[in-house]
């Protein structure tokens, strides 16, 4: 099968999810099974086949390009964890 | 009178003939909340007073407002402006969103009173209602038992008259199988029909809004007030809003309704089985015209779906981050360290599980093994019920292959989890409507629940039927 625990562990990793190690003996158990399972799919002839991402035949929407008000930022930085006046606020990200 | 215990036309009349006031009912709802709710933990976020206040504020009646006076609770992951919104997780902790829903405006235009918010498995991720940061919600027929999900909270409301009404949203099944399971009515509306802003997002592509009620009339006048075409939502579809509640009552003679036998599996209980074939005679009494029929890539909607799902809940849930807003996890070395704590201390186990699923099938080398191929057999699915819909103009299944499973009875195992929605899951990924109503109980007591599933918009159509069998049922 596909799943190890190194995989388990990149994946993480590209979505930036922590695991602890508990967490990545069951998960690798539990997708590994998930997998097995959705590998029925291979059983299927999609030859030819369109994937459909969307159901509606959707084309591109478009509108007027007006100027309207957008939320006020000081609504918008209500709820941030950490800020300074209208910024988010985080940790250091250029290495000095 | 326990004016808890009526629907929502019920109300109206009485309201309209002057004899109760809008806080007459919120303050019913109130009592029954804080008489049930600590056993069944059905609402997280509930202010009674706010409620009262709410009531109290309400314009005078004008004709337009189809829910003038009626209380009503949203799903915990519907944006209310300044209330609490989260997911039923912790990394939503604290988060009151600076805007409502486009369906919170409508209710609110149309005269509702919002009330609060229902639990609700987190971001919609379960079908029991288990994996809410805020605890297990029960099942009101028996409080051993899930109340299915993810709209749990919403259904168990309802279904303990804890609401008159709610909303829910439905990605796999989320609304039709916790009505089923909790005995109550259930709407998917056809994918475009209702606006999705203000909806956080599971899976973009399958995401509806949808209500939770008492009875079939109730689920229409919510549909009515809640669909149309909306600027926020470019998915949302420009099609005209029928009056569903007058088109409801026209019966179903000469209607043809076709039985797929790929939900007539092995597996599936043997009570619910009975419930169905009952329900199939009642229908052909009705006038309606029942054929067995088949929509043989059925077997393949689980598979699909928690590929297609998972890959898009993934990308939608990058944004919980720890930056903008909910939880953020402390002493992080680096940026990346902080998400990355974030994201493990913020999400449950199931959240993470789905994200590392829909990340893998997404991922360099096995896009098109597994995500691409998903979308293949997708096309296959939503072909199924084209051809179906030529010959049939409903569909009748089981909403569920089981009635409500004990309290952690499935959650070591996801896959036997997933497969819960084994029935509801087609709907979503054909994009067509399907409503759940109560067809009776197991002889311990249970709900079972009667799925109908209809063209795209054409909820007219499933809910002519519905409402045909309830009247009949009673």
């Amino acid at each position: 099968m596909d799943i190890t625990k190194d995989t388990v562990r990149y994946v993480a990793d590209l979505a930036r999810v922590g695991l602890t190690d508990e967490d990545l003996g069951n998960f690798t158990g539990q997708l590994d099974r998930i997998l097995g399972y959705v590998n029925k799919l291979k059983a299927v002839d999609v030859s030819g086949l369109e994937p459909t991402s969307h159901v509606l035949e959707m084309k591109n929407i478009y509108r007027e390009d007006e100027v309207k008000d957008s939320l006020p930022v000081s609504e918008v930085m209500k709820n941030a964890p950490a800020k300074k006046g209208d910024m988010f606020k985080v940790g250091k990200i250029i290495e000095a | 009178m326990e004016l808890n215990r009526l629907t929502a036309h019920e109300l109206t009349a009485l309201l309209d003939k002057g004899d109760i006031s809008p806080v007459d009912i919120c303050n019913n709802i109130i009592k029954e909340i804080g008489q049930k709710d600590k056993g069944l933990n059905a609402v997280v976020h509930f202010d009674p007073e706010k409620a009262i206040e709410r009531a109290k504020a309400l314009k005078g009646r004008d004709s337009s407002a189809a829910l003038w006076g009626l209380p009503i609770f949203i799903k915990d992951n519907i944006c209310v402006k300044d209330e609490l919104t989260t997911c039923g997780s912790k990394i939503l902790e604290g988060f009151a969103p600076p805007y409502n829903a486009t369906v919170v405006d409508r209710l609110c235009r149309a005269g509702a009173i919002l009330m609060g918010k229902t639990n609700m498995d987190e971001f919609a991720f379960g079908s029991s209602t288990e994996t809410s940061f805020y605890g297990v919600t029960k099942n009101p027929w028996d409080r051993d038992r899930i109340p299915g999900g993810s709209s749990g909270g919403s259904a168990a409301a309802v279904a303990a008259n804890e609401a008159i009404f709610a909303l829910g949203s439905d990605t796999g099944g989320s609304i039709r199988q916790p009505a089923s399971l909790c005995g109550v009515v259930g709407l998917k509306p056809t994918y475009g029909r209702v606006s999705r802003y203000g909806l956080i997002a599971f899976a973009s592509s399958l995401d509806q809004i949808g209500p939770i009620t008492k009875d079939v009339e109730d689920a229409a006048i919510l549909l009515k007030v809640i669909s149309g075409h909306d600027n926020m939502d470019p998915t949302s579809v420009d099609k005209s809003v029928p009056d569903f509640p007058s088109l409801i009552k026209r019966g179903i003679k000469g209607l043809k309704i076709g039985i797929p036998k790929e939900y007539f599996i092995e597996g599936i209980d043997s009570e619910v089985r009975q419930s169905m074939r009952d329900a199939i005679k009642k229908l052909e009494t009705l006038g309606a015209i029942c054929e067995d029929m088949s929509l043989p890539h059925t077997e393949y909607a689980v598979a699909v779906y928690y590929l297609v799902a998972t890959a898009e809940a993934s990308s939608n849930l990058a944004r919980f981050d720890g930056v903008q807003y909910g939880f953020r996890a402390d002493q992080a070395a680096s940026v990346i360290e902080m998400h990355k704590k974030t994201r493990q201390e913020g999400f449950g186990s199931e959240a993470k599980r789905r994200i590392i699923l829909g990340t893998f099938a997404l991922s360099s080398g096995y896009y098109d093994a597994y995500y691409l191929r998903a979308l293949k057999v997708r096309t296959l699915i939503k072909r199924d019920f084209e051809e179906a819909f030529k010959k049939y103009d409903v569909i009748v299944t089981p909403t569920s292959p089981t009635p409500a499973f004990k309290i952690n009875e499935r959650t070591e195992d996801p896959l036997t989890m997933y497969l819960s929605d084994i029935f509801t899951i087609s709907a979503n990924l054909a994009g067509i409507p399907g409503i759940s109503i109560p067809c009776g109980f197991t002889k311990s007591g249970l709900p079972i629940g009667l799925q109908i599933l209809g063209k795209p918009f054409d909820e007219e159509t499933i809910l002519r039927t519905a409402y045909s069998y309830e009247q009949a049922a009673k």
